[in-house]
């Protein structure tokens, strides 16, 4: 008799579909899996094996063939190692409940004791549940909390292979899930009371917080580029349910979903400046990349002409679409990536350059090729620029997070409802920027959305000519 | 290209006052009259490791003293000389380069633009026939074609052991002006500034001054007097949140404030992001 589990493989963010096909023969002892399995999947055949002895049950004595269907598609990790174990178990007569087993999917890996342990992207797996209309999924009690999240299909979190068997056997009463993680996600970001002086600074990072623009901060090592920039998720508007649920999917793609969370907030990604362009977009193995992670939150990148340049160029495409396209050996998917950008870097390699007390020792030629690194490009679409110098750590801290992030949901508001027209002086205005060449053609139009932000964050319905004068003095591209 | 020979017309009279006037003089560039510039002829030089501050002084006494109708001489070296010959050319006016090679040779590379531009406006002058490599022991004998040609020699920003302080000897020993901005003592870009000062060099802190010393008129005034973000910048050039507090301006209103004189070319910003008065006048 040929048993059928059902499982899944996860192609980027995507969960697919796996028939896991289990059929025992006469012959030879003689385990296969077919159905272009990684190496991973084949390791499954001695997980299985053992898992299958220490629960208590035989192992079928004759061949055995395991079939992951569809088999053009090429499967990775240690996922279906239930399904197979469920369908050897059902071929082989130890589990009689054939159909019940077409109606429940299987995602967990088996330890050698026959533990069930948890796998990386559980909730989209159970999204896919849903809209397959499965009865239910079984998972690993670890992840337990997370396929919750998802409110499809009725979550089945065994701690055991004889448990799970028992389940689907209807001989066991459903195992209670644990608790529900807190709606927490909420991550507590540091305050912008804490930032002394900096008071241009800040406003760019209100306003960019505001229009979700792109900012880059150029100043010495020390004057509060990294500080500034951790501080602009908490002025941002908590996601909406739907933006929460992508943001978790992703995270729990990539394995960096903890047990027991629940809804992530926005995210803050700081990779560093050795990230290569894998680690940035995402890599052969179709998992996301820094950009995925930083869907629908931040993305910093601190000493931004230390990256290399391809995985700058990389960004690209991401900051353009709000999406990335990896196309590998493994197959092609397109993965979400609508992110703030925010970047820091030094204004030349040493930090000094223009500094009143110290003397900048780079050499014009160090200088000019530390610069060249960032392409114009690249600099383009920066909407913001904004120096931050290095201050007396004295005076008072400014405005808390709250008050900022009060200005920044009313002004995220009216730019949602309608965006501020521009004023005929303010328009004049614009043109003599253009024609005076302080703007590229991508720069106009840049100028004009921070100039309607910054018309937004005043209550104004009209862009006044100061709202103009005022997204022009953050312009991008003055690099010395 | 043309060359001069000595003792032949149109070769200037001013390199003869040398001990060893070039035997002959290569030029490139259309406008030979500026070698019998009638007006002063200013020489600015200094540092090519220049801050901000020093090539922002180059650039303004140059702009200032070519709209008043001088002709401003330099070197095509990085830093100072550089930022005299865009200062000049922002002012419209001509200017006149000494190269340390063949004067069809453009160096150095990063100032190919600037190089372009002088050839269009100006004239650049050297002693080596065209095709000769620049050598490091050209360029000091370059510094007396620059002092010979100059009724004064300004040195912006200099180290103890500089270049320009061989310009600044030449110029004396033919009864050239010495003149100098001062720096602060800490400094090392004005230990050769103040030392000429101190040996009795004139002081530069304006264009005004150098304007006085040259005998020229200043022109008109710029438009944006009145402007007090403007004249506060004059007064002392500074940070936006500085100058926010100073001015008791809100950041908003300030920045405004701001990208309109940049954008009138009345102020510029440095790398650190302090502004000063000066148009940055860049090359691309």
């Amino acid at each position: 008799m040929i048993a059928r589990a059902v499982s899944f493989w996860l192609a980027g963010l995507e969960a697919r579909r796996i028939d896991v096909e289990a059929k025992a023969g006469r012959g030879l002892p003689k385990f296969t899996v077919v159905g272009l399995p990684d190496r991973a999947v084949q390791e499954a055949r001695e997980r299985v094996r053992s898992a299958l002895g220490s629960s208590g049950f035989s192992f079928p004595a004759g061949g055995l063939v395991v079939n992951l269907a569809p088999a053009k598609e090429r499967k990775e990790g240690s996922g279906f190692d239930l399904a197979i174990a469920l369908a050897v178990l059902t071929t082989a007569g130890h589990l009689r409940s054939p159909d019940r087993l077409r109606r429940v999917g299987a995602a967990a890996e088996l330890g050698l004791d026959g533990r069930l342990r948890p796998v990386h992207g559980v909730l989209a797996m159970m999204e896919a549940a849903g809209r397959l209309g499965l009865d239910g999924m079984l998972v690993a009690p670890e992840n337990a909390a997370e396929a919750a999240l998802a409110g499809t299909v009725a979550v089945l979190a065994p701690t055991h292979l004889n448990e799970a068997v028992a389940v689907l056997a209807g001989t066991a009463p459903v195992p209670a899930l644990p608790a529900p993680a807190s709606a927490g996600g909420d991550a507590v970001h540091p305050d912008m009371a804490d930032v002394r002086g900096q008071l241009r600074a800040r406003r760019a990072v209100e306003i960019a917080a505001a229009g979700g623009h792109n900012l880059l901060m150029v100043g010495p090592p020390g004057s509060g580029k990294t500080m500034l920039a951790r501080r602009l998720p908490g002025l941002l508007p908590a996601p909406t349910p739907g933006e929460a649920l992508e943001i978790t999917r992703i995270a729990s793609a990539a394995g960096e979903l903890a047990a027991d969370a629940g809804l992530l907030g926005r995210p803050f990604r700081a990779p560093h400046h050795s990230a290569s362009v894998a680690a940035l977009v995402g890599n052969a193995r179709l998992r996301p990349g820094e950009v995925t992670m930083a869907h629908r939150g931040v993305l910093f990148l601190d000493e931004l002409p230390e990256f290399n340049r391809q995985s700058l160029e990389a960004l690209r495409m991401p900051l353009e679409d709000g999406e990335v396209r990896i196309s590998r050996a493994a197959g092609s998917v397109l993965l979400p990536a609508r992110f703030q950008l925010i970047a820091a870097m030094n204004p030349c390699p040493c930090g000094l350059y223009g500094d009143p007390d110290r003397e900048c020792g780079c050499a014009p030629q160090r200088l000019a090729a530390y610069r060249a690194r960032i392409s114009g490009p690249l600099l383009d679409r920066f909407d913001l620029q904004v120096d931050v110098p290095r201050v007396e750590a004295h005076g008072a801290g400014g405005e808390p997070t709250t008050a900022v992030a009060l200005r920044v949901g009313l002004a995220r508001q009216l730019l949602a409802e309608r965006r501020p027209a521009l004023g005929d002086e303010a328009e004049a205005l614009l043109r003599q920027a253009a024609d005076r060449r302080f703007l590229s053609g991508r720069g106009v139009d840049r100028a004009q959305r921070v100039a309607q932000t910054i018309a937004a964050l005043s209550g104004e319905t009209e862009v006044a000519p100061d709202h103009l004068a005022e997204a022009l003095s953050y312009r991008a591209g003055s690099l010395g | 290209m043309t060359v001069l020979c000595r003792r032949r017309p149109g070769y200037p009279g001013r390199l003869l006052e040398l001990h060893d006037p070039p035997a002959e003089l290569h030029l490139c560039g259309e406008h030979l009259e500026l070698l019998a510039w009638e007006r002063p002829v200013v020489a600015i030089v200094g540092s090519r490791r220049a801050g901000d501050a020093g090539l922002g002084m180059a650039r303004q006494l140059a702009r200032g003293a070519a709209a008043a109708g001088a002709l401003v001489v330099s070197g095509l070296a990085l830093g100072v000389d550089a930022a005299a010959h865009e200062g000049a050319l922002a002012a419209g006016a001509p200017t006149l380069a000494v190269l340390g090679c063949g004067p069809d040779v453009a160096y150095p590379r990063t100032n190919r633009g600037l190089y372009a531009r002088i050839l269009a406006a100006g004239l650049i002058v050297s002693e080596y026939p065209p095709g000769t490599e620049p050598a490091p022991w050209r360029f000091p004998a370059r510094n007396r074609l620059i002092a010979a040609l100059a009724d004064a020699v300004v040195v912006v920003e200099a180290k103890v052991r500089s270049g320009a302080l061989i310009t600044a000897d030449h110029a004396l020993d033919l009864g050239r002006d010495v003149l100098a901005v001062p720096g602060w003592p800490a400094f090392s870009g004005a230990g050769g500034t103040n030392a000429l000062l101190k040996a009795g060099a004139g002081l530069i802190e304006s264009v005004e001054d150098l304007n006085g010393w040259l005998g020229l008129e200043a022109p008109a005034p710029g438009s944006a007097d009145g402007d007090p973000v403007l004249a506060a910048l004059r007064d002392q050039p500074g940070y936006p949140d500085e100058l926010s507090a100073r001015l008791r301006l809100s950041p908003a209103e300030l920045s405004a404030a701001l990208a309109r004189l940049e954008l009138g070319g009345e102020i510029c910003r440095d790398g650190h992001g302090r502004w000063m008065p000066g148009s940055a006048a860049r090359a691309r």
